[in-house]
């Protein structure tokens, strides 16, 4: 059995209208055995940006550490926030200095960069960047999110659409996977305000 | 002279707290060959003399004013191989922050790169200052900016400014002419002019430097054709 899916993970990203959603199951899981409700993959880099990462727990919170660290730096020495896109090449090159004893995690980010565009992206554990401009998955339960998000994504979503579809896409999703679920975690991100909210569902 | 029991170390503080190596560096600066930046409202021009010791020597082989990415550039006043060693560190530097976030270098984060570098060259055992005084022009999404770095690592943001020989005439002229709205064409017009006040004998493309960038974030050194002409405006 593979290391990425010792706790089990489902992380996902969707993009709207001047906004995006990103979402994440919240089940800490040791194999099948659960050992936690509550655990947290996505995390808050700044107002208009975040990251989900999916796949081994410790790493994921070793990683997440090592993010907000380069990115106060970065704040200090620049006076400003990093972009989307800058976030991306610095995860992308601090995975791969890891090359060969990599974090087992695979990120997933969603900003809103200049002009409030949004942005999407994800990677595997080296650093390799895949960009899209509808939908990007991660995790154990990527396979059939990728089935749920294939028929339910709409481009240009309002957010209150955006918000139905990705807590569905997500939900239905983690129900097909052994691994992931207990519930999801939902973050709606407009350039104006950010939604948080927390979803029931199968809890078993 | 007091001082001088103490300039056997550079790091070593005279009594009246002052660090003479600095000093002297400064002074190597203040006898170099006359640079000088302005900042107009759409790019930055930098110039410099170009004195060569003798007639025999190729002037197309000497190049004062270099870049650091492709929309910053530099020019020193001072000792020329010193400045060398801090533009490649420079390059090297910008070439890191590329590496990494996959963007330019804004041109604040390599002026602070460089002279932190020159700040470590006043404190570091083995080594001398810099003999150098920089003027670093760029353009990036903070609009055209002009900065001079000092031996001792301290650096300022100019609208205008000059070093090397001649200074205070230079910087008295460029108070005269500079104006807030002067575009990037009469900004060389004043370079050429400044140089030309502490300029000994005919000014000409041959014997001096131009060095220009403009919104389209390109930084390029003039060709003598180029300086010929603008110096044809000039007159």
């Amino acid at each position: 059995m593979s290391i990425f899916e010792y706790n089990g993970s489902a992380v996902v990203a969707m993009v709207g209208k001047n906004c995006f959603a990103i979402a994440s199951d919240r089940r800490l899981g040791v194999n099948l055995q659960t050992i936690a409700t509550d655990f947290q993959r996505i995390f808050k880099i700044h107002d208009k940006l975040y990251i989900g990462l999916s796949g081994l727990a410790t790493d994921v919170q070793t990683l997440y550490q090592r993010l907000i660290f380069r990115h106060k730096l970065y704040q200090l020495r620049e006076e400003r926030d990093m972009k989307p896109q800058t976030f991306a090449s610095l995860v992308s090159a601090l995975l791969y200095e890891k090359r060969f004893g990599p974090y087992f995690c695979m990120p997933v980010i969603a900003g809103l960069g200049d002009d409030d565009a949004p942005f999407i992206c994800t990677m595997d554990c080296i650093g390799a960047k895949e960009l899209a401009k509808d939908f990007v998955v991660s995790g154990t339960a990527s396979e059939s999110l990728y089935g749920a998000c294939e028929s339910m994504y709409k481009p240009n979503m309002e957010p209150e659409e955006l918000f139905e579809t990705i807590s569905q896409a997500l939900l239905s999703s983690v129900d097909r996977d052994c691994l992931s679920g207990w519930g999801g975690h939902v973050l709606l991100v407009t350039p104006t305000e950010v939604q948080e909210r927390t979803l029931k569902g199968r809890m078993d | 002279m007091g001082d001088s029991q103490y300039s056997f170390s550079l790091t070593t503080f005279s009594p009246s707290g002052k660090l003479v190596q600095i000093e002297h560096a400064l002074t190597a600066v203040g006898s170099g060959q006359t640079s000088l930046g302005i900042k107009a409202s759409n790019g930055v021009v930098i110039a410099t003399e170009k004195k060569l010791p003798s007639i025999l020597v190729d002037e197309t082989s000497v190049q004062k004013i270099q870049l650091m990415t492709t929309n910053i550039g530099v020019v020193y006043s001072g000792m020329g191989p010193d400045s060398r060693v801090l533009v490649r560190k420079s390059r090297k530097q910008a070439q890191q922050y590329f590496r990494l976030y996959k963007e330019a270098i804004p041109v604040t984060q390599l002026v602070r790169e460089t002279a932190a570098v020159m700040q470590e060259f006043t404190q570091s055992g083995g080594v001398r200052p810099f003999g150098v005084s920089l003027l670093i022009a760029g353009y990036d999404d903070n609009g055209p900016q002009l900065y001079q770095v000092d031996p001792s690592g301290s650096y300022f943001s100019w609208k205008a400014s000059a070093m090397g020989k001649n200074v205070s005439n230079a910087k008295t002229f460029l108070e005269k002419r500079y104006t807030e709205d002067m575009e990037l064409d009469d900004a060389v017009h004043t370079a050429i002019l400044t140089l030309k006040e502490g300029f000994q004998g005919q000014i000409s493309g041959k014997n001096i430097e131009i060095g220009i960038i403009g919104a389209d974030r390109k930084f390029r050194v003039l060709t003598p054709a180029e300086i010929d002409d603008y110096l044809a405006e000039v007159e």
